[in-house]
C-alpha cells in the first residue's frame, strides 16, 4: 500500500539517512578543482580514468556498424599509444548481440541500458523483459533507471522492488542503478534515492548519476552527494557499492577532478574500473588528447583522434 | 562657499588579453610590469603561459569554420568596419605609442597606415579568391579549377617595432581569407595591442577569430612552433626565433612564413598586398567530370 502522506514518508527517510549541507558540498567540491596534478601523477590519473569509461552510444542513428567500430576504439584506443583498454561498450538493448561480437574477448564489458531508458515509463513486465533479452544477448552489465515517479510520491517500497526485480532478472550482471539526479531536484532526496538503491545492491554494484538525456548531468556537486552515501553506507554495512558519473564529462581536467573527489572521499580502493565508471563519449578522445601532449610534448589538435568534429 | 576641487583617488587600468571575444588575466596570475618612455611605472600587463596560448587556440578553433563560412563580401564589411573603430580611437593609440617612446608625428603616421591598411584588406575580401584561384586547361572531360580556402588557425608573432603597425599588418591579411588567429604582441611595447583588443571587441569581429596574448616571446615561441592545431606561423623574428619555429613547426608539417619587413619599411605599400593573403590559404584543386 502506497504511504498516504508523501511528505511525511520523505521525513522519515531523511531522518533516517540525514539530510545534505549544500553548502558545504558546494564549497567542498570548488576545492577539487584547485589541486594541481602534474607529469607522472598526471599520466596515472589519465590512464586510470581511460580504464574507468564506459565508452557510450546511445542514439536512434546508432548502427551495428557504428558499433563495430566503437568496440575498436575500446579496445584499441589510439594508434601508437600505450594505454589500457576502456572499461565497457555502453550501448541499447538491440545493439548488446553486435557490441558483444565487436568487444571478442578483449576483457571490454558490454553494458547495456534497459528498463525503458531514459523515462523508464512503462509497464515493469516490459521493463523487465528489456532487462532479459539483453542479458540474454549477453550484457555483462546493465544500467537501469529508477521509478523517479514513485521516488517523488514517495512510493519507496514500490522503487525498492523493482530494483530487486531488476536485479534478478540480471542475474550474473553487475547493475548499475541511474538515480537521474537532476529530476530528483534536490541533494536530500540523491542521498535518500542513493541509499534506496544501495539497500538492495549487491557489492560490486554501482549507483549512477544521469541517463545524460537532461539538461544537468553528472556534476562534481552531485557526485559528491552520491560518493557519501556511499562511504556512509560501507562504512554501516561494509558493503562496498560502485558509482558512476554519467553524462556531461568532456574534459580530460573534469574527470581528474572526479577522480580527486574519489581519492578524498572513499580512498584508494575505489580508484579502479571496479568500484569507479565513467559514462562518456566524448572524454576518452580528450584523455587520449592529453595523453599524446604528455607523451609528444606538443599540444594536440582534437582532429588527430577520430572526433567529428570540423577540420578547423 | 566656492566647491573646492575634491583630490580624486586615481583610477587605473588593469590591462588584460583578449581571447575569445573575452577579455581575460592570463590563467597563470602571472604579471610583467611596463614602463612608460620616462621610465615611470605604468601598468602590469598579463604574462601569458603556453596554456594561455592553448585557451586562444580552443577559441580561434571554434570560431574558425563560422568565420570561414560567412561570404568574403561580409568578412570585407567586417574588416572596414574594424577600420572604423581604430580610425575613432585614433587619438588614444597615437597617445599610448608616443607615450612608450614613438615620436608624435611617427605615432599619427604609423596610425593612419594602420587603418589604411585595413581597409586594404578589406578590399581584398572579395577579390583575392578570383585571383589566387584559377580555371586550368586539361586534356580530358574535365573541368578543372583551383580555389583557395583558409588553412585554420594561424600564429602571428608581431614586431617589437612598431608594435601596432606590425600587428595591424599582419593580422589583417591572415583574417581577410577566413583564418583565425593567434597572435602574440610587442614584448617591448604590448599595451596599444591591449588597446587594439578593446577595439576589435566592438567591431562586428566574432569572438575568437582574433586572440591577442601580451608576454614574453622565449616563454611562448616554442609552444606557436610544436602546437599542432596551429596550422601556420607568420612571425617577425630574429635567427633564434627563426631557427625555434622551423624546427618546432616540422612535426606538425606547419606552414612557417617570416615577415621581413623591418622598422619603418611597414609603412610602405609594399608592406602590404595580395602575397600575404595567398601565404595563408591552402589551394584546392577540384576536377569535375563534364560531358565530351
Amino acid at each position: 500500500m502506497p504511504p498516504r502522506s508523501s511528505h511525511a514518508a520523505h521525513a522519515r527517510l531523511l531522518d533516517e539517512v540525514g539530510s545534505v549541507d549544500q553548502v558545504g558540498i558546494e564549497e567542498r567540491v570548488a576545492k577539487f578543482t584547485t589541486r594541481s596534478v602534474k607529469k607522472e601523477a598526471k599520466i596515472w590519473g589519465l590512464k586510470t580514468a581511460l580504464s574507468m569509461t564506459d565508452l557510450t552510444t546511445l542514439e536512434g542513428k546508432d548502427t551495428p556498424g557504428k558499433i563495430e567500430s566503437l568496440c575498436r576504439k575500446a579496445i584499441h584506443p589510439h594508434e601508437g599509444l600505450v594505454t589500457p583498454t576502456v572499461a565497457a561498450v555502453c550501448v541499447y538493448p538491440s545493439m548488446v548481440r553486435h557490441a558483444k561480437a565487436g568487444v571478442g574477448a578483449s576483457g571490454v564489458k558490454v553494458a547495456s541500458v534497459a528498463t525503458a531508458f531514459p523515462s523508464g515509463q512503462t509497464h515493469l513486465k516490459t521493463r523487465l523483459a528489456e532487462v532479459r533479452g539483453a542479458v540474454a544477448d549477453g550484457a555483462d552489465e546493465i544500467d537501469m533507471v529508477i521509478n523517479r515517479g514513485a521516488f517523488l510520491a514517495g512510493d519507496f517500497a514500490q522503487m525498492e522492488d523493482e530494483i530487486s526485480e531488476v536485479l534478478e532478472a540480471c542475474g550474473a550482471a553487475t547493475l548499475k542503478v541511474i538515480l537521474e539526479v537532476s529530476e530528483l531536484e534536490t541533494f536530500d532526496n540523491i542521498r535518500k534515492a542513493s541509499f534506496i538503491a544501495m539497500g538492495v545492491l549487491r557489492p560490486g554494484d554501482f549507483i549512477k548519476t544521469s541517463t545524460g538525456k537532461t539538461t544537468l548531468n553528472a556534476t562534481l556537486a552531485n557526485n559528491q552527494v552520491m560518493i557519501e552515501a556511499i562511504r556512509d553506507f560501507y562504512l554501516d554495512t561494509g558493503i562496498a557499492i560502485g558509482m558512476k558519473p554519467a553524462g556531461g564529462i568532456k574534459t580530460a581536467k573534469q574527470s581528474l577532478h572526479f577522480l580527486i573527489a574519489v581519492k578524498e572521499t572513499l580512498g584508494d580502493a575505489w580508484l579502479n574500473k571496479k568500484r569507479y565508471r565513467f559514462g562518456a563519449s566524448s572524454l576518452l578522445n580528450d584523455l587520449l588528447r592529453q595523453l599524446e601532449k604528455e607523451r609528444t610534448g606538443a599540444y594536440q589538435a582534437p582532429y588527430s583522434f577520430s572526433d567529428a568534429s570540423e577540420s578547423y | 562657499m566656492s566647491a573646492q576641487p575634491k583630490s580624486r583617488i586615481p583610477v587605473t587600468k588593469t590591462p588584460k588579453v583578449y581571447i575569445g571575444g573575452a577579455f581575460v588575466r592570463s590563467e597563470s596570475a602571472r604579471t610583467f610590469k611596463v614602463t612608460d618612455r620616462s621610465g615611470a611605472f605604468f601598468a602590469n600587463i598579463p604574462q601569458c603561459t603556453r596554456k594561455d596560448l592553448r585557451n586562444a587556440v580552443e577559441a580561434a578553433a571554434k570560431a574558425g569554420p563560422g568565420w570561414a563560412r560567412r561570404t568574403p563580401y561580409n568578412r570585407a564589411q567586417i574588416l572596414y568596419r574594424l577600420a572604423e573603430m581604430i580610425e575613432a580611437r585614433s587619438g588614444e593609440l597615437v597617445a599610448s605609442l608616443v607615450q612608450f617612446g614613438a615620436r608624435r608625428a611617427d605615432a599619427e603616421k604609423g596610425v593612419a597606415v594602420g587603418v589604411d591598411r585595413m581597409i586594404h584588406y578589406a578590399g581584398w575580401a572579395d577579390k583575392y579568391a578570383q585571383l589566387l584561384g584559377s580555371v586550368n586547361p586539361v586534356s580530358s572531360a574535365h573541368f578543372n579549377f583551383t580555389v583557395p580556402e583558409p588553412m585554420g588557425v594561424v600564429g602571428v608573432v608581431a614586431p617589437d617595432s612598431p608594435p601596432l603597425l606590425g600587428l595591424i599588418s599582419m593580422i589583417a591579411p591572415v583574417i581577410a581569407s577566413g583564418n583565425t588567429v593567434v597572435a602574440l604582441a610587442s614584448e617591448t611595447v604590448p599595451y596599444p595591442a591591449v588597446l587594439l583588443g578593446e577595439m576589435l571587441a566592438t567591431s562586428d569581429l566574432p569572438g575568437g577569430v582574433v586572440n591577442l596574448l601580451t608576454g614574453f616571446r622565449k616563454e611562448l615561441v616554442p609552444t606557436f612552433a610544436t602546437h599542432a592545431q596551429i596550422r601556420a606561423i607568420y612571425a617577425s623574428a630574429g635567427p633564434d626565433d627563426r631557427k625555434a619555429l622551423r624546427l618546432g613547426a616540422a612535426a606538425s608539417v606547419k606552414r612557417v612564413r617570416f615577415s621581413g619587413t623591418e622598422g619603418a619599411a611597414w609603412l610602405n605599400d609594399a608592406a602590404q598586398g595580395l602575397e600575404r593573403i595567398g601565404d595563408f590559404v591552402e589551394l584546392k584543386t577540384t576536377w569535375h567530370p563534364i560531358g565530351a
